[in-house]
């Protein structure tokens, strides 16, 4: 392990760790309480759990969203569910099971005691959501209703409808809303975070620009929490919202925090494929439909090409002459496998020419079979909505016709680096959430990221950040007019001036698109050597052609869609760049990352245990140098490392 | 598809605004509204003019950012849709399609479509909450709920916090948004034991916010994306008479 990187992960053993470790965290008595601030970025699940909880303490709480309101934050989007290891459902489900698959879904790159600290408090999370009222699904006597989701023998997965994020995220404003109400919390709506203020080495503070006025603004703390999700938006067309960003994370990585496992993104197997040309973003279908849809494609390229000439219906092709390609090649998991081996084989099965839309690149997820042993009334009670949602933006209805999915960039495991306490390496600083690389390794397993979010939020960074502040007590509220803030606003401002030049043409889209078109092709589902090389030529290219050509039209000094969309772009060509030199230094295929290079003759993974196990932890050099590698190397003391198989 | 987009234009929330039309070609079909959105300010970005502000954000439906006023409706003309779920094929080739902001005195106009919500955030800080702490929940299962009362939970609980109800409703009531969290939170124990403080908080907060009252039109839940139904204001209604 690097100097610089201490995990801080403490001794003992394994499930003993996180009790011992919170007997050994200082406290701040609630009187002290009072004199510390504390700056929370963004106010999905993780952001509005941590804000309320560290209300409720006592702290001065600050509060920052982007959108108009708290609660339009992306984890509303979320659908399927969240895990917990409640063994509700008695199939001998336990903590150790989820910590187990959770670990192997993440194909052993992920940090042993962090995720079993998740699987731990998992079940507490939803004990608090109930206790807010969050309306589960129930039994018909009442009791919290499971379903499975991939990677899991198990049905340990709680759910409202398709709506399990909106639920929960409306649990979590609402206590979000409480400390409002009571002043322990003041939010700052329609604001995002352009710069981290570093004093002394530590985070005192941020800078955020007020998009209705477009003034820059200057806001001080003891700490500084960032919450602001992941940046599957590089890809352009990815599921996540027009706004989601990597470029608060990305500011804290130039101000020195480390950056982990930037390679890692996980694409989505069951999403609406693009549509249309104009098409600004894909819609995900819900992972929990592989509890009751099967997938397949035709067996018969002759069925392929009728079904793209629109001559044959998908309901007249024989049973016999379908490929359910998951059930068939992953037998002990079938349709239920996690979300990269799904994808590879969707993947696989498009490249083979069995695609079944017009382009070749959808494979059908079908209901017909449930419809037949649950009845419509049930699978309608089931999906409703996402029916209803498919039927909106293809009109056709999934009840009649399978529907047509392809894989589509989700969520980033890599992240900013965090210890156990999660903090980053910038003492103060901390990242929780999607925005963390710490608990999903090389590909997260489904309704874990709405855990992990409140996991962070409610349970360990209340306790954790006590430590570091206990020995803040004394240390006054941060002086926002210190020079640091005086030339980091200056800094802001030159960069945003930069943009406006009436002699150059491009909007910050045309860039995106040409950006995601890069970054799908070359550092997506499938990477390669060479594929990589071309990839980082290319967005050096385009980082010129931006500073260039972009053209930003309107004022600084208002709400201007355009400017904040130039500066997010201008931040994802960086992090498209250490994405794929990332995945160019790692060179065997783990998860969510394939290198064409390292696969068995199956197709699937080939890690490399021995040059390999380790969390890549990237540090800021300067914008003219490579970023400096630091490892983490993992040890996994209780759990047997594997050749991941989901076949037995 | 060729349309004409009639779109209103306000620099700022004191400034005069006034309607422009604005023609948009090649336009497929199978894109949604704000989609269209997107070609038209790239369009006005193409010849250098100030792109139209609306609010968007996650485009599946869910997260109740978008909010234009299309041909007079709340949303458009497709039912139980947001904006960003209302597609082109909805609309005849050719036609002239005008667009405007949520209007409701509630929601002072921002700039162009884009209206000040926070008047919602603020009825909900008023008691749109399970006034709950963090940590020492009793065990998720310890309380049998009905299905059905979950089931009608969720139902009230689907509300968006889009505002289509406010702007469809001619006395600019905000009465279907409270009776949505209340309800959700009436039909479970958890959430019941504070219902008459929290209908009371909720519909004063309102009141002192600007909102109108409600006088039970129904135009409320017939522009609501999420089908929420004005029975919950019945409720609302009952919950607030026990209080007094």
């Amino acid at each position: 392990m690097s100097c610089k990187l201490i995990s801080k992960v403490p001794n003992g053993p394994l499930s003993q760790k996180w009790t011992s470790h919170k007997d050994s965290l200082r406290l701040v008595s609630p009187n002290n309480k009072r004199k510390l601030e504390i700056i929370v970025v963004g106010t999905g699940l993780g952001g509005s759990s941590a804000a309320a909880s560290l209300g409720e303490l006592g702290y001065n709480v600050k509060v920052f969203c982007i959108n108009d309101s708290p609660r339009r934050a992306h984890s509303i989007a979320a659908q399927g569910g969240i895990n917990a290891a409640k063994n509700y459902a008695n199939d001998n489900d336990s903590v150790y099971r989820l910590f187990y698959d959770t670990i192997k879904g993440g194909d052993f790159r992920s940090r042993e005691a962090n995720v079993y600290r998740l699987a731990e408090l998992s079940n507490v999370v939803i004990d608090q959501c109930v206790a807010q009222g969050v309306p589960f699904a129930r039994d018909y006597g009442g009791m919290l209703h499971s379903r499975s989701f991939g990677g899991t023998q198990v049905s340990r997965t709680f759910y409202a409808r398709a709506q399990t994020g909106q639920q929960l995220l409306l649990g979590a404003y609402g206590a979000l809303n409480r400390q409002i109400a009571k002043g322990n919390v003041k939010v700052y709506t329609r604001r995002e975070m352009m710069d981290l203020v570093v004093i002394n080495g530590e985070a005192r503070g941020i800078l955020v620009r007020n998009l209705v006025s477009g003034r820059i603004e200057r806001y001080g703390a003891h700490a500084v929490v960032i919450a602001t999700g992941g940046y599957s938006n590089v890809f352009f067309h990815s599921t996540n919202a027009m706004h989601s960003n990597g470029s608060a994370i990305w500011q804290c990585y130039k101000k020195g925090a480390f950056f982990a496992n930037p390679s890692f993104t996980q694409i989505h197997p069951t999403c609406i494929p693009v549509h249309a040309k104009h098409a600004s973003k894909l819609t995900l279908m819900s992972e929990s439909l592989r509890n009751d849809g099967r997938i397949w494609t035709p067996k018969k390229k002759e069925d392929v090409e009728r079904l793209r000439l629109n001559t044959l219906q998908p309901s007249q092709i024989l049973e016999t002459d379908r490929d359910y390609f998951l059930e068939e090649q992953y037998p002990a998991f079938g349709n239920l496998v996690p979300r990269d081996v799904a994808t590879r084989a969707c993947k696989r099965q498009c490249d083979a020419g069995y695609g079944v839309n017009k382009i070749g690149k959808a494979v059908f997820l079908d209901f017909s079979d449930a419809l037949l042993r649950l009845g419509r009334d049930e699978i309608e009670d089931r999906y409703g909505n996402l029916f209803q949602m498919y039927q909106k933006i293809t009109t056709v209805n999934p009840i009649n016709q399978p529907m047509m999915i392809y894989p589509a960039p989700h969520y980033t495991m890599g992240g900013l680096w965090v210890d156990y306490n999660l903090m980053t390496t910038i003492p103060g600083l901390y990242a929780i959430g999607e925005a963390n690389f710490s608990d999903h390794g090389a590909n997260r397993l489904g309704a874990s990221a709405l855990m992990q979010g409140l996991v962070d939020g409610y349970f360990i960074l209340p306790y954790t950040i006590g430590d570091y502040l206990a020995d803040k007590i004394k240390v006054p509220f941060t002086d926002v007019n210190h020079p640091v803030f005086d030339e980091t606003e200056v800094t802001i401002k030159d960069r945003i001036s930069s943009l406006f030049s009436d002699n150059r043409s491009n909007s910050a889209d045309f860039f995106h698109q040409a950006l995601g078109r890069i970054m799908w092709k070359k550092v997506g589902m499938d990477r390669s050597d060479a594929g990589l090389r071309f990839a980082l030529r290319k967005i050096e290219e385009l980082k010129s052609a931006f500073l260039e050509g972009i053209y930003v039209s309107g004022s600084r000094y208002d709400l201007n869609y355009e400017l904040e969309k130039a500066l997010r772009v201008s931040d994802f060509i960086e992090i498209a760049q250490l994405m794929a030199f990332d995945a160019l230094n790692r060179k065997e295929s783990c998860g969510s990352h394939f290198r064409r290079e390292m696969q068995t003759k199956e197709g699937e993974c080939l890690r490399d245990d021995i040059s390999f196990m380790y969390v890549s932890a990237w540090e800021f050099n300067g914008i003219d140098n490579p970023p400096i590698l630091h490892k983490e190397i993992l040890e996994y003391d209780y759990i047997n490392i594997i050749e991941r198989n989901y076949i037995l | 598809m060729d349309f004409n987009i009639k779109v209103w234009r306000q620099s700022s929330p004191k400034a005069i605004g006034r309607f422009e039309t604005y023609f948009l070609s090649v336009i497929s079909p199978d894109i949604s509204f704000v989609e269209m959105m997107d070609n038209l300010n790239k369009q006005l970005s193409d010849y250098k003019q100030d792109v139209i502000a609306f609010d968007h954000d996650c485009r599946e439906g869910i997260c109740g950012a978008c909010s234009l006023y299309i041909n007079g409706y709340a949303h458009g003309p497709d039912s139980e849709v947001t904006t960003c779920q209302l597609y082109m094929r909805m609309f005849r080739d050719g036609s002239t399609i005008t667009v405007e902001p949520w209007r409701s005195r509630g929601f002072p106009i921002i700039k162009d479509l884009v209206v000040d919500r926070q008047a919602f955030d603020k009825i909900l800080q008023a008691g749109g909450f399970v006034s709950v702490d963090t940590g020492g929940a009793p065990d998720a299962n310890t309380i049998p709920i009905a299905k059905i009362d979950a089931d009608k939970s969720l139902d009230a609980s689907s509300c968006i916090g889009c505002g289509a109800c406010v702007a469809a409703c001619k006395n600019g009531s905000a009465m279907l948004f409270i009776a949505a969290r209340t309800s959700a939170l009436s039909f479970l124990p958890q959430g019941s034991i504070e219902r008459a403080a929290r209908a009371k908080a909720m519909v004063k907060k309102m009141d002192e916010l600007g909102f109108g009252t409600c006088c039970n039109t129904g135009a409320c839940a017939l522009v609501c994306p999420k089908k929420i139904s004005i029975e919950h204001i019945a409720r609302l209604n009952r919950d607030f008479l026990l209080f007094t």
